[in-house]
This record gives structure tokens, sequence and C-alpha cells, in this order.
């Protein structure tokens, strides 16, 4: 228990792996065999997501900035380590992550039936690098893990995914790859800084955040590396006009990995913003505010009406991804308190609310085997509890007070609204066009007659799917009703997270 | 104790909710009646109405200015610098309203048990009519503008579900859709209006807000705030109003809304959740008061609106859109008052018009019950003998809003009208709109009300009820017109006594509502320039004109043969007045389709066409050239999985070397 309690996050972090691989040894010819492997594979998330429970219980609010911190050295004479901590930012990432993981597994018992050794496999290898991600405390560990992730999501798109699965999972890998190259080069130039200006390497964020890099104008020293890492976080959150890579990789994507890219891949972007963009190059972040904004306010409205008009359910959920994550990035750069928390809750918002809108897409999916909205009609009649489910995740995704996701718009523009009313008035119409576009798929799908005769016998949900669906209408409730249970142990995270970025109007900090 | 007002009916949705759900609503399965399910729905809202009166009473109790009772559930958003209570306030303003939402709630409760009586899904129904109840109650009680923005969505979202309770009939569907989206378009005016208040004055706490702008008992500008923001402000939450209150421009949604079950329409979109506009307005009547501006706009807007709405309802020939159309022209009355800072008088007619546009909805869906779903009022006609409860008490609600005394509207509107003449906001011309819809809103009354009881039959009784199916599952047994059973009939003549006495609440001079009001709404002052007796000539003259209007009315559809010719020779305005001035095609045209278009282009020519091909065509280029571009374009997915690999190798690689 004493190393336990001593590599908390360690043992989160790779208790996914170490499962996976023992997984490998489950004989899946055997009879019983296959259930063994998914009894196995459920287990093991449930087991982390119990484990990571215990970085709740030990986090400490009023504490360090980084807690549970461990070290061990791993390229010293370059100044890399294998560093890893928590603050109120990793934290509820890190167990949104471990929450959803359970789900995702679950969710694939049936849509799943080839090679599921491997596919159960890489869920679980991908559990471990974005927990890894997360609580990484050294840019370059930050990085590799950040790489990791490609890698089991790549294939899980380019194997189990649809149709054009191919395609999908290499415009997914170029486009990350692109973000991620320039990402690297400053991580080395950002290590080199420490060297020129303490002596030693460093890649320790904690070491990088007292860098005094200059930072006046657009082509300054912070403005370039600002923009290196931006490209790439750009692109994972996916910012307009970064985004196309994400309507095929969702639509392609297994359910399962749809859930998953949606509730935890995009926050990757999200989180490098707070992690690195914004603390290490405050007075880049003071000059890009405005046009990053702009950019915000745009996906949400441009998200909003490219997604009403979309023919394909999961579509048209990717499209209310780039609106929804357009409201983060606003708030983001918003730079207060207010809206800043209200970013931070809306990704996790978006995590619960998308995840569970794949989730009942791949339902239907596994049903009628098809996604195109003039496909269904009038299933409110012969699947009435999963009208119900579908009615309340479509509310949260609309953000009506009570649920999840209005805590998170409501703050993001209260707080946006006291930098630009103008933009947050713009961003306000996807307060509307949401709206618009969530209600009339749903009314397409569930409302109207029965007109088509395919589905007039589809079963109404099975226990297994209330199973997975029941998480996700707690949170929704949950949160909606008792979000000061996330803030009591982030907002001290983030009010550091705000002094940090905004010491630009302090010029001692830069030339 | 507060919080059971709300609470209540919210437990009565969860045991209706929940049951239905997992226990009646698959296919096959039987479901609960609606006396069982009524049943309990209609004791959660009785017993909301109970707790109301016993607070109402606890209030009367204390001293005037101190007759306020807080409650904090607990706090609901709070961190760093921001601090957001669940808490519910019950003062004299609060507390009229948690009267007329549970006590005419829990009579339209008791009426639906017989409405809905041959309902496919009554356990449904019931379950979202008292979440509606809940709802409304939080908007009425929250202690902040969040609280009530959390009830005012809320009752859009139970509208938005209770319009397409029949699900299955694509425009039902598409009425609620609408009524949720025209209500989301003055949602975000509200939303900048709370953020701009929040900008301004740091706070969105009630209490706090109406300190900030009082002083002395009357409003005042605190030091550093201007006008123009205190307009800016107040013409956004108007907004809100415009949507929820169905108000020019957003006023679309609520004739459509009448496709949802009659109790629906009586309970939601007449008599309580539509007036919602007016409460936000009358809570914040401090706020509005210091900007002549914002409250001009108010009464222009509801003036107009009272008299656009009149001119609809002359033509239609649904019942229910009649009323409907009466519904939007009366709230144009309240915001009318509100603009000429008669904020006490608004409420008073959103009392009086809760009774008697309650008792003529439900009066409305007694006939239709009993006319087996007919609605259009040209097929009826001689209902008199057939339904004579309801015949009697919808004459009471048809003497009401036509405005005789001593019915209650007449005491209401006739202040209305007083005030927008006397007031120093008032005008001469806004009496004229006032008392010109007075007179036409008798005529249209009369109308409806002489089509629809009196003459002879215009229908054959003995097809009634042969061929009907558009309310899926709502059946009847009987044959031929017949009047309604008691659950109905009781409600009706609770809600016809109240048409009749319940004016006297406001009566001129002596008007306790005012009165009870003074610590929400400080007394109100008229202009010094306006003779006194002006108010009894004013009062004669628009007495005279709703007689006119009856009579008029009255002769005229005695003998349809001559109305007939009467729309025949205006021809042209008949139909344009029967297309409603054609404001839902001009809707269509200038933002429907141009958005959706714009839409279209966006996705297939800038997302696919352009940023895609941009993007991908960039990254291949960067990142292989010649031989690797046509190595990737093979797609062969065996290559990039070596590729990865030889990536993983060389992470671990590097981790076991640095580990060593």
């Amino acid at each position: 228990m004493a190393w336990l309690d001593s590599h908390l996050l360690t043992t989160t972090v790779f208790l996914p792996l170490v499962w996976a691989v023992i997984g490998l040894l489950i004989p899946t010819g055997a009879p019983g065999g296959r259930a063994a492997l998914r009894g196995w594979s459920l287990a093991g998330t449930l087991l982390v997501f119990a484990v990571s429970l215990l970085i709740y219980q030990r986090y400490d609010a009023g504490g360090a900035e980084f807690q549970l911190a461990e070290s061990a050295a791993w390229l010293p004479a370059l100044g890399i380590n294998y560093r890893l901590g928590t603050d109120g930012i990793s934290l509820w990432l890190v167990l949104l992550t471990t929450f959803l993981m359970p789900v995702a597994v679950l969710s694939s018992f049936r849509a799943i039936e080839t090679r599921e050794r491997e596919y159960y496999f890489l869920l679980l290898f991908l559990e471990t690098a974005m927990l890894g991600a997360f609580v990484a405390l050294d840019i370059f560990l930050f990085y590799v893990f950040w790489e990791m992730l490609l890698i089991p999501m790549y294939f899980l798109i380019g194997i189990w995914g649809g149709k054009d699965r191919v395609y999908a999972a290499m415009k997914f890998f170029l486009y990350t790859l692109v973000g991620s190259l320039l990402m690297l080069v400053a991580i080395f130039y950002l290590a080199y800084q420490h060297k020129l200006q303490f002596g030693t390497y460093s890649a320790a964020f904690v070491d990088l955040y007292r860098l005094k890099l200059p930072g006046a104008d657009y082509t300054s020293a912070q403005s370039l590396l600002f923009l290196a890492f931006a490209l790439a976080f750009a692109i994972k959150v996916p910012l307009f006009p970064l985004h196309t890579w994400l309507p095929d990789a969702h639509v392609q994507a297994p359910t399962a990995g749809s859930v998953i890219l949606a509730a935890i891949l995009l926050k990757m972007g999200g989180y490098g913003f707070m992690r690195i963009a914004f603390p290490l190059f405050p007075q880049a972040v003071a000059l890009y505010q405005v046009p990053f904004m702009v950019l915000g306010a745009v996906a949400v409205l441009y998200g909003a009406w490219v997604a009403m008009v979309q023919p394909d359910i999961k579509k048209l959920v990717a499209y209310s991804s780039v609106s929804h994550m357009g409201y983060v990035v606003l708030g983001l750069f918003s730079l207060n308190s207010i809206a800043v928390t209200g970013s931070y809750y809306q990704m996790l918002n978006h995590g619960i609310s998308t995840g569970a809108l794949f989730l009942l897409v791949g339902m239907i999916y596994e049903r009628r085997h098809t996604r195109e909205i003039s496909a269904f009609g009038g299933l409110t009649r012969v699947m009435p509890l999963f009208a119900v489910a579908f009615m309340i995740v479509t509310l949260s995704s609309i953000a009506l007070p009570g649920t999840n996701g209005f805590v998170g718009e409501f703050l993001i523009l209260l707080g946006a609204w006291q930098v630009s009313p103008a933009l947050t008035a713009v961003a306000g119409l996807g307060v509307i066009f949401g709206a618009v576009y969530m209600l009339w798929m749903f009314q397409r799908v569930m409302f109207g007659p029965l007109k088509h005769k395919e589905n007039e016998g589809l079963k109404d949900l099975s226990f297994r799917e209330m199973l997975v669906l029941a998480p996700m209408i707690v949170a929704i409730f949950g949160m909606g009703i008792f979000p000061n249970f996330v803030f009591d142990k982030l907002s001290p995270s983030i009010d550091r997270f705000v002094a940090r970025s905004t010491t630009a109007a302090n010029p001692a900090q830069g030339e | 104790m507060i919080a059971l007002i709300p609470l209540l009916p919210l437990l009565g949705f969860l045991i209706n909710g929940l049951w239905y759900a997992f226990f009646q609503a698959a296919p096959g399965r039987s479901k609960a009646s609606a006396g069982l399910t009524g049943g309990i729905a209609t004791l959660a809202i009785l017993g909301s109405f109970v707790v109301s009166v016993l607070l109402f009473l606890q209030l009367q109790e204390l001293p005037a200015q101190s007759r306020v009772l807080d409650q904090v559930l607990f706090p609901w958003i709070s961190f760093g610098g921001f601090k957001l209570d669940l808490a519910f306030r019950l003062d004299p303003l609060a507390s009229l309203f948690t009267l007329v939402v549970t006590g005419v709630g829990a009579l339209i409760h008791l009426y639906s048990i017989g409405y809905m009586g041959h309902d496919a899904t009554p356990g449904k129904f019931f379950a979202y009519l008292n979440l509606f109840c809940f709802a409304m109650l939080m908007l009425v009680l929250g202690a902040s503008l969040p609280i009530l923005f959390l009830g005012w969505e809320g009752v859009g979202l139970c509208s938005y579900l209770l319009i397409g309770y029949w699900y299955t009939d694509d425009e039902k569907a598409s009425a609620g859709k609408k009524a949720f989206i025209v209500n989301r378009v003055g949602d975000l005016g509200f939303l900048l209006g709370m953020f701009l208040i929040f900008s301004v004055f740091g706070t969105l706490d009630f209490a706090v807000l109406q300190s900030a702008v009082t002083q002395g008992g009357q409003a005042a500008l605190p030091a550093g705030v201007t006008e123009a923001a205190v307009t800016a402000i107040c013409l956004l939450l108007f907004v809100g109003c415009m949507g929820k209150s169905a108000q020019i421009p957003l006023y679309v949604w609520l004739p459509d809304a009448m496709a949802g079950p009659t109790p629906v329409s009586a309970l939601i979109h007449a008599a309580t959740m539509v007036t919602s506009g007016i409460y936000m307005v009358a809570r914040l009547n401090a706020l509005f008061s210091l900007s002549p501006t914002a409250m001009a706009v108010v009464a222009v807007v509801g003036g107009v609106t009272a008299f656009f709405a009149a001119t609809i309802a002359i033509t239609q020939r649904d019942i229910k859109k009649v009323l409907a159309y009466s519904t939007v022209s009366q709230l144009g009355y309240m915001f009318l008052a509100c603009g000429v800072g008669a904020y006490a008088t608004g409420v008073f007619h959103v009392i009086t018009h809760a009774f008697f546009k309650a008792l003529m909805f439900l009066g409305a869906g007694s006939v239709i019950h009993g006319m087996h779903e007919e609605q259009d009022i040209m097929k009826m006609g001689g209902l008199r003998g057939k339904m004579p409860v309801t015949f009697f008490t919808f004459a009471m609600g048809w003497l009401a809003i036509s405005g005789i005394p001593p019915f209650s509207g007449f005491f209401s509107k006739d202040e209305v009208l007083w005030l927008a003449f006397s007031s120093q906001h008032g005008s001469f011309l806004l009496w004229g709109l006032g008392a010109l819809t007075a007179v036409m809103t008798a005529f249209y009354m009369t109308r409806l009300f002489s089509l629809t009881f009196l003459g002879k039959p215009r229908f054959d009784e003995r097809k009634l009820g042969a061929a009907h199916g558009h309310d899926e599952g709502h059946g009847h047994a009987p044959a031929g017109v017949h009047e309604s059973p008691w659950t109905m009939t009781a409600p009706l003549q609770v809600l016809a006594l109240l048409s009749l006495v319940g004016g006297f609440i406001g009566i001129p001079h002596l008007s306790w509502i005012e009165h009870w009001l003074e610590p929400v709404i400080p007394a109100h002052h008229a202009s010094a320039e306006v003779a006194p007796h002006m108010e009894w000539v004013l009062m004669a003259l628009s007495v005279v004109g709703a007689v006119i209007g009856i009579t008029v009315a009255l002769r005229l559809y005695a003998n349809l043969d001559r109305a007939k010719e009467l729309a025949v020779r205006w021809a042209g305005l008949h139909r344009v007045l029967f297309n409603k001035w054609y404001v839902d095609e001009l809707y269509d045209a200038l933002f429907v389709r141009p958005i959706h278009g714009l839409s279209q282009v966006l996705w297939k020519r800038l997302d696919v066409a352009v940023i895609d091909r941009l993007v991908l065509g960039f990254g291949k280029a960067s990142l292989w050239s010649g031989q690797a571009v046509r190595v990737i374009q093979t797609g062969s997915i065996q290559l990039y999985a070596l590729v990865l690999l030889i990536g993983i190798v060389v992470s671990v690689g590097y981790l076991i070397y640095g580990m060593a």
C-alpha cells in the first residue's frame, strides 16, 4: 500500500496497459473466451476508475500546485525526466477519462465482433496514453504520450471503422502529425532556452514557467512559439478552420472510438492550451487574444450551421463538436476566471453529452446499420426508453438549465461578455442554432409517423445499454445541479492559471 | 417551506415519469388510467396550492415592508469570484403568482383527468404537466435572475414537450419545435441582458439589484451607471419577454402552440407561462422605471401587439386559434400597462386574464370534447342547449374579456386603459390603440360565442364521432354532442365564479392588489395634468365601446350569410387577416431559407471543397513528396502499421535506455 500511495499516478496511468497486455493472453478461441476478454477489459477499466477516485480523495485543493508528484531520472543530461503530478486542471480530465472508459468498453460488447483481442488491447493502451498526457509534468514526456495516442486511435479507426476508414484514419493521422512536428521543434527550443537562461537543460513545466522570453510583437519568440503550440492544440480542439479531419474521423470510427475521440482526445487540445501555450507565453496570448476569440465565436456559429444540414446523424454530432469546442476557445481566451472555469467545465460537459450522443447513435446503428436521418422517424413509438435517454442528452447538448451544459455555456458567455460583448453576442447565436439542429434532428429521428417498415420491430434499450447510458445521465444532471462538486477542487488551479497567463500586463515578465 | 411549492410537483413528475418510462411506455404494456395518474398529479399541485395559501397568510401577518421570506437550498454555482445560490424568495408579487399558478393549475389538472380520460398515455401527460408547474414555480420563486432563467427555460421545455405531445403527427411536433426555437431567440436576449446587468451592477440577485437602483423607495440611477446602459439592459431583457410572452415580432409560435392538448393551452399558453414576461418586468420594475426609452418601447410593442393580434382574431375559424390570438392581444395589454409604469395593473390583468382565459380555453376544450374533436366554429352553432354548463360558464368568460361590468376583465382592462391615458408615460394615442382593441375584442369574442353556442347547429349530429382520429387514442364512446363529465365542468364553474368576482381585488382607488404589491412595486402617481373626472368619462366610453362591439357582432352573426357577404366584399383584407398578415411566410423567406441555404453552401463549398483540400494538400506536400505521396494514396495499412511500430519501438527503446 505504501508503494501505491507514493505511486498513485503511475499506477493509474500504467495499470490499463499492464491489464491490456495480460488480456492478450486470454484465448478468445476457447469457449467463453470472448466473454472472458470482455469481462476482463471491463473489470480493468473499472479498477482504474476506482484507483483514480483515490487521486480525487488525496488531492487537496488548498495545497501545493502539483500534488501526488513522482519523478524518476530519464534523460537527465537533457533535462528530460519522468515527472508526474496533478493539479485541479489535470484531476478532472483524468476522472473524465477513467469514468468514460468503462462505458466505452461496455458499449463495444455487441458492436465489435472481429479481432476483439487487439481491439480491447488498443482501447486500454489508449487509456494509458491519455492519462499519461494529462498528468505528465515534463513537456517531453507529455509529447511522448501525446504522440502515443495516435497509434491506438489510428488503428481503432483504420481497422474497426466504417466504409472509408482508411481515408479517415489517414486524415486524422496527417493532421495531427503536422501539428506535432512544429510542437516538437518548439519543445527543443524551450529546453535549450532554459539552458541559456539557467545553465541547465530542463523540460519540467515548473521550470519552463520561469523562462523569460521576448513577447512584444507578432514575430517575437513568444509569438512564434505560441503559434507552434497553438497549431497543434487548435487542430486537436479542433478549431475552425482546422476541423475538417473531425467529421471523417468521427463518422468512420467505431462507436467507442468516436466516444473517446470526442470526449477525451479533443480535450487534449484545450488541456494543451491551459498547461503549455497560455502560461508559457502570456504576452503572445494577449496579442492573439482577439483573433482566437473571433475564431472561437465563428466556430460556434459555423459548426452549428453546418451541423444543421447534415444528412448523417454522426456527422451532425461531429459538427456540433466544432460548435461546442468553439465556446471552449472563446472562454479560454477571455482569460478571466469566470470564462475559463466555464470553458473547462464545458470540456467536461462536452465529454459527457457528446460522448452520450455517440453512444446513442451507435445503438441505433447497431439495429439498423445506417446513420441516415431520413432512414428513421417515429422511433419514440417503438423505443420509448431510448427516446427518454436521447431527449435528456439532447437537452444537455443544447445547454438547458439544470443540465451540465448550461453551467459551462452560461459561465463562458458571462465571462466573455466582460471582454467582448460583440463576440459574445455572435457566439450567443449558438444558443439558438444549437436548438435548431438538435431539435430538428430529434424530430426527424424520433417523432412523426413510423414511416419505414424496417423500424417497426426495433427493440428498445437492452439492460446492457441502460447500464451504458445510466452513468452519462447521472453525470448530466449531477453536473448540472451540483457543479460545485467539481469547482471545489478546481478553482484554485484555475485562479493560478489565469494569474500566470495574464502577467503580460506586467512588463517586468517579458522583455 | 417555500421549497415545497416547486418540489411537490417535481415529486409528482418523478413518480409519474419514472412509472411511465419504465413500466408503461413499452409497446404492448398496459397504461395506467387517467384517474390514477391524474389523481397523483392533481394531489401534488393541490399540495403546493395549500402551501402557497399558508405562506400567503404568513406573509399577510407581517408588516408590509418586511413581507419577504427567503430560503437558500444550497450554493449552486460558486467558485472564486462568483457566487450563485439556489435560493427562493417569496414576496407579495411572487406570492400572488404562486397562488395563480397552483390554484388555476390544480383546476386544470383536475379538468385534464376528464379531458385526457381516453388518451393513450395519460401517465406521460400528467408527468409533463407536473414538470411544467415545477418549472413555473421555480421561475416565480427564484431569488436571482439565473434561477428565474432556469424556470424560464424549463417552462419552455415543457411547452415544447406538451405542444408536441401527440408526436406522431409531424405538424404538432413541428409546432413544438417552433415554439422552442422562437423562444430561444428571446432567451438569447434575456441572457445578454443578464450579462450586461452583471457587468454593470456586479450582481444577479434581485434584492441586491433592487437596492442598487432605488433610493428612498423610488427608482434612482446609481452613481457611475448611465441611463443608456439601463436602457440596453431593459431592451435585451424585453427581447426575452417578446419570446416568452408572445409579443411582436416573436409571437408567431403561440398560435401554432394550439396543437397541444387543450388543457395545456389553458394552463401554459394562456394562464401562466406566457405571463412570465410580465412577471419579469414587474419584478425588475425599478430598473425599467429608470429608462423612459425602454418603457416607451414596452408600451408601444404591447399596444401594437394588442391591436395587431386582435385584427387576426376576427377572421380565424379555429376556436383555439381565436383564443390564441386573443391571448397575444391581452398580453399586449399587460405590457402596455407595464410600459406606462402601471406594473401593478399589469399584474392585475395577468390574474383576471388567468381566470377568464383559462375558463374559455377549458370551455373550448369541453366543446371540442363534446363535438368529437371538431375545432372549426363554422361547423358548430346551437350548443347552448346541448352543453348548458359549458355554455353558461363560457358566457362568463366572454363577458369578462369583453369588459362588461362587474366582470373581472372590466376592472383590469379599464385600469390599463385609464393609466395608458393618464400616466405620465401614457398618451392619448396609447389609450386610443387600447380602446380600439377593446371594441374589436368585444366583437371577435362575441363572434366566437355566437357561432359556437347560439343560432342553429351547422353540423349533422349523427355523423359526429364517426370519423375522428387526429388526436389519436383520444376516442369517445357515445355518438352525438354531449356535456362533459364533472371533472371538467367543476373547474369551469370555479373559474366562472372567479371571472365574475375576481376583479374586486382591484377596484379603482380601493385597489387591494396595488396595496398588496406596494413593497415590490411602489405606488403609481398619475400625471397632474389629467383631470380626475376623465377617469369616469373614459370608463363610460369603454363600456359603450364594448356594448357596441357585442351588439354589432351579435346582429351580424345571427345571420351568417350577411357575414359571409361582408367577407366577400372585403375579400382582400379578409384574406390578409385570415392568413395572419403572412408573417410566417415572411419569416420563412427572410430567415429560414437564407440560413438553410447558406449552411449548405458553407458545408459543401467551403468545408469540403476549400478547407479540406487546402489543409490536406498542405499536409501532404509538407510531409512527403514524390514517391511517398504515391505510397500514401495506396492506403496500405500495413505500411502505416510498420511506420507506427517503428515509432513505438523507438519510444520504448528511448525509455529503457533513459532509465538505465
